[in-house]
Order: structure tokens, then sequence, then C-alpha cells
């Protein structure tokens, strides 16, 4: 009999009290303002919320930021930076200095942004980079997690992450550091279009 | 490698960390500190206790039909193309790990934190098979070039401070001496790890939760080493133990918001990747690992310390822990829950973690599924009497005990000898060979007990 | 209301002035006390210990001088949580499950059946209140620090009806003092660090009094007091609580 076998034998011979599915309850959240939790918690977190009303205020604001970077990248195409035909080979963006993605939407309660493969152009990108930018609309922030998968609900995304701020740690006698894999900062760009 | 024989068990380590009572001040401080976030962050979410509560059922459930969501998550990884392997034993998974990277031609790997990898010692089993592992997570990373395990769940070296870090840096980094800035120390790591990620080729990750209804894969890291290892690898292979199932994905609502808060008091960690499919081209590998969860399933009292989604809060809400450290437990899962967990893999080896504790139950309340962990240690307890791994002279004193206390006149009179024999030969009991005398006065013998002084005041009452 | 008081061992022994304190309070509320004067102990440092197969005798003991009164009352949470959740008997399991229902540790029993609003007691001095583990999260004579939930504490209302009395607030309101039973000599280490640790939350807030439910904390944290000749005392609450002018 294999190990597969054997587990699923074993397992089966356990006799366990049935313990039914709860209910998936509402939250008790009085909390009604999600945008403004979703910045206050970004922020607290170590990234930046920058409020833009168009595409073109976006550029600007990066290429005053980000004057000195060697390589801006973007899957989307109303930007300067779009790269229509990205490398199969992750390897190619380790040079990225700033990556600038379509997120799907964000969540107040822990200012993360939901974004799948689909959008990330290369599964690498939003880690490879030094920098990180996601831009989603103003208007799509929902109030938790709990409401997060309501909207996620089944969609067959291959793979899908959310980032709540930059890469960090605090390993070292718990001092925070940002920046530790992962990119060392990152801006949510909220459209207001 | 310590052995049954020669193990020196948690009151011998403890009472060695305990020699230094500032480095003791300092991890117990460093500890509550985090306790005290999860309490900030468990305080902003009004319906925490029920959300505690849902996620202990919905475990509960999953115990119940663990083989039916196995079944039903192993069919959905094979179709989004993900190769399933089931190990009963550590070696076994060890075995397959190897298998797999021995195929792929492979001398080096990364891999992300899984305390389950710890648990079937996967490391010491590839460097002996001529594979390097380097551990991308920077606690992890900081453990293993001083060649230690790692001493707390999520915060592997919580016991070592930023100067000894410094000084290992400067070994193994070429980092300049003397420099402990926190800051400094972590862009170093990042250049020499992102080294590694770029020419590794099989990344190894853990899992933390495993969604039997769609197949998918949830890895939660602050440090983006799991995603970036695995979207550069060619290989991806994950580890978990069979309990880490849930049901459904939106189940995930309920425990990522649990997950973090308990752990560190973030609201959620950087990154909490579902890995569904693999990028193309690439490989990708689950091993499913038994080694006694299947047989702990059947213990009506032990059963529930399955629930538990290794977040470490128990750890750092437990005086002992807080006060002996992760090395006393000599076991990869350290605390309340590495003490219910352990025993049930060896006895023997493990007969001291239970009594690591003084069962106040702090652990069980900070649990966010509600392992009942200190009702566990008290039933561990007399399971490991039962079986005799006990100290012969303990369980001579304990059943003297139980004689005396059975029976009115020899309790009485017991009682009266020794308050007369500390009253007037205060030596025979106030000496070094008494540990409680060590730092601590005895109590002062009264003149006599409360029942003589009720036979005197009140003698026309009682029975 | 016929009530039957239940001395811890360790109290009878050591500690009879906690005691002859609870039956003092008890009368002077009103109380017909009983005390059955063959009782020894609830079997709980051998239970805890891994020995619970061996407190059958002393379980039958219990029974056999407690089951007919009306409640059984205890100056020991750790006691009381005890019986109510390990006393089985062989041979009369009915008697045994009716006194689990019916005991009560003393301020459970003053808060929840006599339900005093008032108590005529001063104790003119700055207490710290130690929450003992198993009265606290077992019993629930007060709110835990890990629960989101409303603060309450049946110990700290019964305290603060005490003329005089000034309750501070710690820096760690319900940390374990490290007694623990025979914990308290098998890791001596760690159970002595953590009453040092305890007492210095207490004296860094200016205490006089160290007070709780449990004589077995109070019996430890003394203990290290009188070692570093402490100025600082320790009392059970049955001993405030009566504390007449």
């Amino acid at each position: 009999m294999g190990s597969r076998e054997q587990i699923l034998n074993n397992i089966a011979g356990a006799i366990v009290k049935e313990t039914p599915l709860p209910e998936l309850k509402e939250t008790l959240r009085k909390e009604s303002n999600d945008a403004g939790e979703f910045v206050a918690i970004l922020e607290k977190i170590g990234g930046k919320a920058v409020e833009v009303k168009d595409w073109a205020t976006l550029g600007h604001y990066v290429l005053h930021h980000f004057s000195t970077s060697t390589r801006i990248l973007s899957t989307i195409p109303e930007l300067p930076w779009f790269v229509a035909q990205l490398s199969n080979d992750p390897h190619a963006f380790e040079n990225v200095d700033l990556a600038i993605l379509k997120g799907h939407f964000g969540v107040a309660e822990n200012g993360a942004v939901w974004i799948t493969d689909t959008l990330m152009g290369d599964r690498s990108i939003p880690f490879i980079s030094q920098h990180l930018a996601l831009v989603i609309n103003k208007r799509d922030i929902v109030p938790t997690l709990h409401a997060a998968y309501e909207r996620i609900a089944s969609d067959s995304y291959e793979y899908g992450t959310f980032i709540a701020g930059p890469s960090k740690t605090a390993d070292i006698e718990q001092s925070l550091v940002l920046g530790a894999h992962g990119p060392k900062s990152m801006i949510v760009f909220l459209m207001s279009a | 490698m310590e052995t049954s024989e020669n193990i020196r068990d948690h009151a011998q380590r403890s009472t060695a960390f305990n020699q230094d009572e500032q480095r003791v001040n300092w991890h117990d401080k460093t500890l509550w500190f985090i306790r005290e976030k999860r309490d900030k962050a468990a305080w902003q979410i009004p319906e925490w206790e029920m959300l505690r509560e849902q996620a202990s059922q919905i475990k509960g459930n999953v115990l119940t039909n663990l083989q039916r969501y196995l079944l039903q998550f192993e069919h959905c990884m094979l179709e989004n193309g993900i190769q399933v392997h089931w190990a009963a034993t550590p070696e076994e998974h060890n075995s397959i790990v190897y298998d797999i990277i021995r195929k792929k031609d492979v001398k080096q790997i990364v891999k992300s934190k899984s305390m389950l990898t710890e648990e079937c010692h996967l490391n010491e089993y590839l460097e002996a098979h001529g594979v390097d592992v380097v551990d991308t997570d920077l606690g992890e990373r900081i453990v293993q070039l001083a060649n230690e395990p790692p001493s707390h769940i999520v915060l592997p070296c919580i016991h070592w401070k930023k100067e000894e870090i410094g000084e290992l840096f400067h070994k193994h980094l070429g980092t300049p001496k003397g420099n402990a800035d926190p800051q400094f120390l972590t862009s170093a790591a990042r250049a020499h790890l992102r080294q590694r990620f770029m020419t590794s080729r099989v990344a190894i990750t853990g899992v933390n939760f495993a969604v039997a209804e769609t197949g998918e894969i949830v890895v939660c890291t602050n440090e983006g080493n799991a995603d970036l290892g695995v979207q550069l690898a060619d290989v991806h292979i994950a580890c978990m133990g069979i309990e880490k199932i849930i049901p459904q994905r939106k189940h995930l609502g309920i425990f990522l918001r649990l997950l973090a808060r308990s752990a560190t008091g973030q609201p959620i960690t950087t990154y909490s990747s579902h890995f569904k499919k693999p990028r193309p081209g690439q490989e990708m590998h689950v091993v499913l690992v038994d080694n006694g969860r299947s047989e702990r399933l059947k213990s009506d009292d032990f059963r529930n310390a399955l629930k538990c989604i290794r977040c470490g809060a128990c750890m750092n809400t437990c005086p002992v822990y807080r006060r002996s450290g992760g090395h006393s437990y000599h076991y990869a899962i350290a605390g309340p829950i590495g003490s219910i967990l352990a025993p049930g893999l060896d006895m023997k080896k493990y007969a001291d973690l239970p009594f690591a504790s003084t069962l106040c139950g702090s652990c069980s309340n900070v649990c966010p599924v509600k392992i009942d962990i200190h009702d566990q240690l008290y039933k561990w307890r007399q399971v490991l009497v039962k079986n005799g791994h006990v100290h012969p002279g303990k369980s001579f004193g304990m059943k003297g005990m139980a004689t005396i206390l059975s029976n009115p006149k020899i309790f009485k009179w017991s009682g009266t000898l020794g308050r007369t024999l500390m009253k007037f030969l205060p030596f025979l009991i106030s000496n070094r060979l008494n540990p409680w005398y060590k730092h601590r006065e005895m109590p002062q013998p009264p003149p006599q007990s409360f029942s003589a002084w009720y036979r005197q005041n009140r003698k026309q009452d009682g029975k | 209301m016929r009530v039957a008081l239940f001395v811890p061992c360790y109290i009878d022994q050591f500690y009879p002035q906690v005691a002859i304190a609870t039956l003092g309070l008890l009368e002077r509320l009103g109380v017909d006390v009983t005390y059955p004067v063959n009782q020894t102990c609830c079997g709980q440092p051998m239970a805890n210990a891994g020995f619970e197969h061996t407190t059958k005798e002393t379980n039958e003991l219990f029974i056999s001088n407690f089951h007919d009164s009306d409640f059984i009352v205890s100056p020991s949470g750790s006691c009381v949580l005890h019986v109510k959740h390990h006393l089985h008997s062989h041979t009369n399991e009915a008697v045994a499950s009716n006194i689990r229902k019916k005991v009560f540790e003393l301020t459970e029993f003053l808060t929840d059946v006599l339900q005093v609003k008032t108590i005529k007691s001063r104790f003119p001095y700055v207490v710290g209140l130690h929450q003992s583990c198993h009265g606290q999260r077992g019993l629930m004579l007060s709110q835990m620090s890990e629960i989101v939930g409303p603060a309450f504490s049946k110990t700290e209302s019964l305290l603060n009806m005490v003329d005089g009395l000034k309750l501070v607030a710690l820096d760690r309101k319900d940390e374990c003092c490290g007694f623990g039973g025979t914990f308290c000599v098998t890791e001596e280490a760690v159970s002595v660090k953590m009453g040092f640790d305890r007492v210095l939350d207490h004296s860094s807030h200016g205490v006089e009094y160290i007070t709780g439910n449990d004589m077995s904390c109070l019996m430890h944290l003394e203990g290290i007091l009188r070692r570093q000749k402490s100025l600082i005392k320790v009392a059970h609450v049955a001993e405030i609580l009566n504390a007449t002018a």
C-alpha cells in the first residue's frame, strides 16, 4: 500500500464528531470612510497613497519623483513606460527600478491591494523591482477581507496576491526595516477618473 | 545531534537560560511587546471573538471531513497541472523533495519559511546529499549562518541581539566590524540573497493555507522572499502538513484577518500570495505530509491541536516561554503549542514539555482558532505519568501525598509534624537541598491549624 | 441557606488566618456556615502533576464531607476550579455532579449568590491585586486581558467597597506569578523569575499590600518578598474584606 492510501485509510479510521461549517456573519464595523481608512493604514505600514485625477497627472508625479530611475516599466498602455511585449524570462526584469501596474481593488482594513497574474505582466515584476506602484480607482476600495473575497468570488486567476505596502522585516531586534527582498517602497495611486 | 538519552530537559535548559537575568529581561520584554501589539490589533476588530469562534469551527469541520477535503484538494491541484506527492513520514518527505531536485540536476536552492521542513529536518538531509540550501527569510538566514535551529516559529532569531547579528554578518557577509544598524544589515542581506534568488532554479516554500475548493495554496510573507524565489525558479516545491486544509476560498477572509494580527499585530502580512497554477513552463509540486497527524486525529483529547495555523501568539504570551527561550523546548516548534504536539511524536523524548507550564491559560485565550492548549497540557501530564515517563521519585512522592490527603487523621498528624519541625528545626527544610528555599523564604508555621482553631473556638458547630 | 466552608489544605496548615477571615466575613453577612472537620484537600496538587488517577480516595473523602450543604464556599480560585472540573465518583456520580454545581470561590459567592453591594471594612493601604490565573481564566472572576470584550472584575468591585483602600493599576494586569503547583520547584529558575517580575510590577507602583484570591500565589510572592526583606506584605482578599477597624 502506498503512502497515499495509508494516510487516507488512517484518516478514515478516525471517528470525529461532526462540526458543521459556520455561517459567515457580517462584520460589526462602524467605519464607513473606506478610502480614508485605506490611506491611513497604508501610510502606517510604510506605503504611500497618492490621489491622481488622470493618467497625465500620474505620469508627471512619476517623472518628478523617479527622475533618476534607470529603468521604469509599466503594463498600462496609457503610460509612457508601457512595454507591449515583455520577455518570457523573469530574470530579464532584474534591473527594473520602478514597476507601475494596475491593481483590482484595495482593502480598507489593511491597506492591501489585490492584484492577479493578468495585471502583472510577468509574475516576478511586483517582487523583483526596486520600487512598486499600483493603480486602483478610488471607488474600488472594499472595507474588509470578508468583502474582498466576496468580490473575488470564484475568479479563475492562476496567481494572485494581496500586497500591503513595501516589503519589510523586523527580524533584527524588532527594528522595522522597509525593503527586505521585495520592493523598498510602494505607492498606491488612487485614480478618481 | 541530541538523542533521547543525553537530551537536557526544559528545566535544565531554562535554568541555564536564566543565568543571564538581563538577557532574560530583554527577551521577555521584546516578546511581551509583540503580545501587546496583538492586543491593539485585535481591539481594532469589534467582532474579533466571533472571528476566533468561526475559525475554530471551520477547522473543526475540516477535521471532521479531512479525507474528503484532501481528495478534493488533490483533484483540483491535478487539474491545475500541479504534481501531488504524499509522505507518511519525515524521511519520505525529504526523499521526495530531494528526488525532485536531483532530477533537475540542481545543486543549490532557495527556501522560504516552512515549519514543516524544520519538523522533517529537510535542510540537514539535503546538505548531506550535496544540495546547498539557503533559507531566504532574514531571520532564518541568520540562524542558518549561526548553525542553530530557529527559536520561534514566526520570529526565528528573536533571541539574537543586533550586535551579535552584526558580528555574524561581518564574519559571513563581510560587513564592517561593529556595524549593528538594522537598516544597513538588512540591505547587506538583501544584496547577498538577491544573487542567490537570481541563480536558483528550485524554490521550496511552506503553505499557510491550502484551499480544498480550488486547489490553491496561500503563502504569507513580509519580505517577499517566497514569491521572488518561486517566480525566478523552474521548479516550485510547496511542503505542507495535511491539516493545513481549509474548505473554501472565502474562508481565507476569516483566517487572513486573524493570522498576522495574532502573530505580530500587523493587519496583514505584506504579501498573501495565492498560487493556483504554476507559471507557464514551470513545474509545481505539493508534498502532503502526515508525520503523526492522522494518528492524532483519532484522539478526542488531542485532535484540536491540528487546528493550529502556526501564528506563534501562544509563544508571545506564555510567561514561561518568554523567560526560557525557544531552544529550551528542544523541538522544532516551541512554547505551548510545541508542548502539546511534540509528545505525540515521541513521548519519551518530550515528556518534560507539558510540565514546562503553570497552566495559566493565557495561550488558549490568544489562540486564533481556540485550541484548548492549557487543557491539553493537563491531559498530556496524565498520559505521560500513566505511561511511566516521570521521575520515579516524583511518582513516589505524589502517591505518598495522595495517601496522606485521603486520610484526615494522617493529614492532621503530618501537618502538625511539619509545622513543628519547621518551627523548631528549620534547617531541616530551609536548606540548599530544598529548591523552594533557593530564592524564597518558607512560609512561617502558625501555632495551630485552622481546624484546631475551629475546634477551640466553634466546637459546637460542624460535624 | 447552609454553606459549608472548604478550606484548602495549605491554608488549613499554614494560613489559618485566611480561613478565619473567610468564616468571619460570611458570618457577618448573615450566612450560616458549617465546617466539615474531616476535610483535607481537593486533590489538585496530585492531578496537576499528572497523577489525577491517584485522587479517587481524596475525591470520595471530599464528597462525604460536602454532599449535604446548599453551597460550598472556599477562599481559593484554583481549588474551586479543580473541584468544578475534576470531581468525579465511581460510586456516586450524581452526588459529585451536584457538588460541582454548588461549589463557589469566595468572591464569586459574594457577587453572584449573596449579591453584596456594601461591605463594612476598612483597609487604608495602597493595594495591588494579583489576578490568580485559575480564578480569572477558569472561573471568570474578571475579564482577561487577551479577550476583546467588556471589562469586569468581581474581586475589584468588592475591594472598591472597602474604606480607605487604594487599588493601583499594574503594567501587566494578569500575568502569572509562576507558582503553578509542583512547577514552583521543578522549574525553580523560571518560577522565581516570574515571581520577581510580579513583585517588581507591584513595588514599582508603590503598593503596601499584594492581595489576591489564591493563597498559593501569595505564598510564592511572600516567599520572595521576605527573602528580599521587602516592606510589602501579602493579604488574601478575605482578610481585606473582613478587616474591621
